[in-house]
């Protein structure tokens, strides 16, 4: 067991090492995420492991220490194949599908501090589908305030923005300004985010060619999920395609979507599979 | 199975980046600096090698610029693991023929994504 005095600490070296926030409630939590590293460097108590990090004379267990405690809330190209079909599947598809338009709208839903939003502007700007002339609008939302003010100014830690991203991704869209690293202006005005609580009317937003909604049902209830997705489904393009969290499905909830039977965590509506003409699965 | 060699002179380091890789069903070598890495890609080249930067005898630079001339010596993939955060450095490293490049402090899942991104998991 750790003392208050203790926990509060490990909070405000977490918060200052990553710009993670473990919530006044996580004290257990702390406790048996530091636990194997008590071991790992042989020492006896959690409350000897703090007073070395207080004192700060060794470099590798302070950073070992942050990385046992951090919360893992989301990261760039979280599950990495989602992003893997948008960019050689569904995106290229949706291109052929609106050929006329030249237009596509896609949503993060549930998008936290922005993480999600940016890597899928990434892909789309390594499309290149901006620089041919198309209108790519990405929305992010979130029901947390402080997490859209973040995603806006695209700013995070060493810690943050390594999460997922490819060394090649950061040195070409982002700049470091000394331990922060900011989203390019290029890619941070292809971003539009907004707060909004998905449990609201949502149908002002207008019609979405690709939406994800990824490790937000996980934490709703039965009834909730299926209006969620019902609501979802209903803003969702005919031949759109929802993405949902890798351990996330529609199965059981609703009938109006169905699961991709190619595309892992990826769903339709239940039309457009039954005419796969209509939808983008038409080759 | 893989066989992943962990350069760091930080023993807690060492030992929480072999539990990753553990865990990724890959065996482990340990190396204090990279003289002593180098001594270990002799008696057999690792197919992926996560290297610290700032170690005495032989910095982590350094010991890639040698790994890379050895013979064999460029199929290892080489993850950096570094508190050198500095786009400069990371661009040097790159250019030095690092694979992929990774900040401290970093966890899990930051590293197996790595692992994924250059394809030793
Ligand atoms: C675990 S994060 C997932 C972030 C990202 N989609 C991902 O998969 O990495 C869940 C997010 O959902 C947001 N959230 C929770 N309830 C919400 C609601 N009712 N409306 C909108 N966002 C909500 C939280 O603030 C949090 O940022």
């Amino acid at each position: 067991m750790i003392t208050e005095a203790e926990f509060a600490f490990l909070r405000a070296f977490l918060k200052q090492r990553s710009g993670l926030d473990l919530g006044p409630e996580k004290r257990y939590l702390a406790e048996s995420r530091l636990r194997p590293l008590c071991r790992d460097a042989g020492l006896g108590s959690l409350g000897e492991l703090v007073r070395k990090l207080r004192s700060g004379e060794d470099r590798g267990l302070a950073d070992a220490a942050v990385v046992a405690m951090a919360t893992h809330e989301t990261m760039f190209f979280r599950d990495r194949t989602p992003f893997e079909t948008l960019r050689t599947d569904i995106l290229p598809r949706l291109v052929e599908a609106r050929s006329e338009l030249r237009r596509l709208r896609i949503w993060s839903a549930a998008a936290s501090t922005g993480q999600e939003a940016y890597s899928v502007a990434m892909i789309v700007q390594e499309m290149g589908l901006p620089a041919a002339g198309w209108t790519i609008e990405i929305l992010g939302t979130d029901i947390s305030p402080s997490a859209v003010e973040r995603a806006r100014a695209g700013t995070y830690s060493t810690f943050e923005v390594q999460r997922g991203l490819p060394v090649r991704h950061l040195l070409d869209h982002f700049s470091q300004a000394g331990t922060d690293w900011t989203i390019s202006p290029a890619l941070r005005s292809a971003v539009e985010f907004r707060v909004l609580n998905l449990l609201r009317d949502f149908g002002g937003l207008g019609t979405f060619d690709v939406i994800l909604c990824r490790n937000l049902a996980i934490y709703l209830d039965a009834p909730t999920k299926t209006a969620l997705f019902e609501r979802l489904a209903r803003v969702l393009a005919p031949d759109g395609a929802l993405c949902l969290g890798t351990s996330e499905t529609v199965l059981g909830y609703t009938r109006t979507l169905v699961a991709d039977p190619e595309r892992r965590g990826f769903f339709l509506h239940a039309t457009a599979a039954a005419q796969p003409e209509r939808a983008y699965l038409a080759g | 199975m893989k066989h992943a060699l962990v350069v760091d002179d930080s023993a807690v380091i060492r030992k929480v980046a072999c539990r990753i890789m553990e865990g990724l069903a890959m065996r482990t070598t340990e190396a204090e600096d990279g003289q002593q890495a180098l001594m270990a890609c002799r008696r057999e080249m690792p197919d992926v090698v996560l290297l610290d930067w700032n170690m005495p005898v032989m910095d982590g630079y350094e010991f890639l610029k040698a790994l890379r001339k050895m013979p064999g010596g460029k199929a290892p993939k080489v993850v950096f693991c570094t508190t050198e955060n500095d786009v400069a450095c990371i661009a040097r490293a790159m250019h030095a023929g690092a694979d992929e490049y990774v900040m401290k402090p970093f966890d899990r899942e930051t590293m197996t994504a790595k692992l994924q991104e250059v394809g030793v998991v």
